[in-house]
């Protein structure tokens, strides 16, 4: 994997905060990347540095091998697809496109032809004439794509794109999205503070609190093995054990012992040596519900628990169950209740458990 | 809802108040009564003589003359004073703000006599120069506060767009800034523009021999009553032409 676009130790500070905070990262051609993290945590600052609005205090930025950190942003081999959109309202749409080929001083039939088929693409030809107040979110949405893809950028930015739209077109966009990264192969760089569309969307996702990045990984591994308590919240939901590391297993299992709960066996990771503090995370669907106890024998940690409540969601059924000062989120798929033919109701008494492979261990960063 | 006569009552004597002293002028600019007291019949007569007077018409080129460059230089200055307003916040720019709003406040005259001992401490002849140097400061601040309020608008990623699809900074300027402002600064040049041809007050502290304007030169025909039918005639005229500016402008600021 050859790196393409480079975030070499960047720092941004305005006045006392660090809006970025010493981060590296590295882009394949091609990929599609996102920087995900909740609001004010520097991914516009991030975008803003690679695009040339703003000055790293400190680092580099290499685009193919060249430092562009000095360069102004129009000089800059990267378009920028804006929150707003930032489409100009007196040019129509076809102008709006051919913005950026003008501005290169490129040959009028290769602005032509560039932008009529940049238009087919997005599949607004035949609003060409049209100005862009004239024109749906959804519309507006793909001139700015298009008027950032007709300059064939080496890497494409885009801040939240999807953010204005409502959610029905917000999914249809985030496929045409897709389509169009496919068509292009251009890198893309998604910024966005949702981990649907980020998940959905990206070959690899960074995932940002703070200024600083919490781990870097594709989707899978992110919701899989989050590194951090906070990666694992955001990408979806967590429930969070602290405990003691007891018996170290030689086959990569450790038994972690958690007040008020047993000592359910899990996978060590290779990270965590005896009578360590660590915390443990369940995802709530990897937990199972039963009214009696599982029989699957040692390898299944098992508790005893009591339904506090449940919520419906259509697709899935929530509940919350009280293990004595734990309350453990549980989801399962199917309305029907796995162990009988009924849903747990409130205050039955049920058993959760979940396979040694499912638990993982998370940094401990606040837990004493 | 039951109709209530009191509102067309009100639009009426508003209408009245308004525009009855223009129909009377308008009405005794082809009156061939001298004084206007009674209708005596329709006549050009007014209009033939104003035509005849030469100096009306100096004094009319001189004004236009003023008018448009002094709009013009104003048009550029509050624009740039606008944009440095906007975009830059020290203890410098609010000092700024308050000299530029200050001809807004300030009264007439006393602009009038402080440019005036201005002039004479300087050593400046009044003349055309001095007058245009006067219009041109208080329409500054006109021009000045009308762009401010469409670049309170002005939506600046829009240049940031500019520059990331490669214009250079002077680029996205022109071809992004300035076309989205250009209506603001058109309808502030206009607004200039009126209020420097109408001007008397500051004029007159400023102009010189030679250099009598038109408000100056109908100062001074009021006080012989034969030229007061030619002053109905005129007015007529400028009536007129300040209808089409009206309409004129208030399309460029509907398009803004
Ligand atoms: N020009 C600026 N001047 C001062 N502070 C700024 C500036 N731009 C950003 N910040 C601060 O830097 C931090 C990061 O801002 P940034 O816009 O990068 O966040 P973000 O991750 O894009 O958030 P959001 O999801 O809300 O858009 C914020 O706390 C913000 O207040
Ligand atoms: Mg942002």
């Amino acid at each position: 994997m050859d790196d393409f676009l480079v975030i070499d130790h960047v720092t941004k500070t305005f006045g006392a905060q660090r809006a970025v905070d010493d981060v590296s990262l590295a882009v394949s051609p091609g990929e599609a990347f996102s920087l995900l993290g909740p609001s004010g945590c520097g991914k516009t600052t991030l975008l803003r540095m690679i695009a040339g609005f703003e000055r790293p205090d400190r680092g580099r930025i290499l685009v193919a091998g060249q430092d562009i950190t000095e360069l102004p942003p129009e000089q800059r081999p990267v378009n920028t697809v804006f929150q707003n959109y930032a489409l100009f309202p007196h040019l129509n749409v076809w102008e709006n496109v051919a913005f950026g080929l003008r501005m290169g001083r490129r040959p009028r039939e290769e602005i032509r032809s560039g932008v009529d088929r940049m238009l087919e693409l997005v599949r607004l030809a035949e609003h060409a004439r049209k100005r862009p107040a004239q024109l749906s979110g959804g519309q507006r949405q793909r001139v700015a794509i298009a008027r950032a893809l007709v300059n064939r950028p080496q890497v494409l930015l885009l801040d939240e794109p999807l953010a204005a739209l409502d959610l029905k077109l917000r999914q249809h966009m985030l496929m045409e999205l897709n389509t169009i990264h496919e068509q292009v192969g251009t890198t893309f760089i998604y910024v966005t503070h949702d981990q649907g569309e980020a998940m959905s969307l990206s070959n690899r996702i960074a995932v940002m609190n703070a200024g600083k990045v919490e781990q870097i990984d594709s989707p899978e591994h992110l919701y899989e093995t989050p590194r951090s308590s906070f990666v694992a919240t955001f990408i979806g939901d967590a429930n969070f054990f602290t405990g003691k590391a007891v018996e170290m297993q030689h086959e990569g299992y450790v038994r972690v012992m958690i007040e008020g709960l047993g000592s359910p066996l899990v996978l060590s990771n290779g990270v965590v040596s005896s009578n360590q503090m660590l915390r443990l995370m369940v995802r709530p669907e990897k937990i199972s519900l039963t009214l009696k106890r599982p029989l699957s024998g040692e390898r299944v940690n098992a508790f005893p628990g009591v339904v506090e409540d449940s919520s419906y969601f259509g697709s899935h059924t929530r509940y919350r169950i009280r293990a004595g000062e734990h309350l453990i989120t549980a989801q399962l798929q199917r309305s029907r209740f796995s162990g009988g033919e009924i849903s747990p109701a409130h205050g039955t008494s049920v058993w959760m458990s979940f396979h040694p492979d499912e638990g993982r261990i998370v940094r401990l960063e606040d837990a004493a | 809802m039951k109709r209530s006569w009191i509102p067309s009552l009100i639009t009426l004597g508003v209408v009245l108040f308004l525009f009855a002293p223009l129909v009377v002028l308008v009405a005794n600019s082809f009156n061939a009564s001298r004084f206007g007291g009674e209708w005596e019949g329709f006549t050009l007569n007014w209009y033939e003589k104003l035509w005849a007077a030469g100096e009306v018409w100096e004094s009319l080129w001189i004004t236009l003359k003023i008018a448009v460059s002094a709009s013009l230089a104003a048009m550029v200055l509050g624009t740039l004073a606008a944009y440095a307003l906007h975009r830059f916040r020290s203890w410098l720019q609010n000092v700024h703000h308050t000299l530029i709003t200050l001809p807004l406040v300030m009264p007439d005259i006393l602009m009038g006599i402080s440019l005036l001992a201005l002039f004479v401490l300087t050593g400046i002849e009044t003349g055309l120069l001095t007058i245009w140097i006067a219009h041109v400061t208080f329409c500054l601040s006109f021009v000045t506060m009308v762009v401010l309020g469409r670049l309170q608008d002005f939506d600046f990623t829009l240049i940031d767009a500019a520059r990331d699809l490669g214009a250079t900074r002077a680029m996205a300027v022109k071809k992004v800034l300035l076309p989205l402002l250009l209506p603001g600064v058109l309808a502030g040049g206009l607004l200039a523009f009126t209020l420097s041809i109408d001007d008397y007050v500051i004029t007159f502290f400023v102009s010189g021999p030679g250099t009598t304007t038109l408000p100056l030169r109908v100062a001074s025909m009021m006080r012989t009553s034969r030229s007061l039918p030619m002053i109905n005639a005129l007015s007529t005229l400028l009536i007129a032409s300040t209808f089409v500016l009206a309409v004129l402008s208030s399309r460029l600021q509907r398009r803004a």
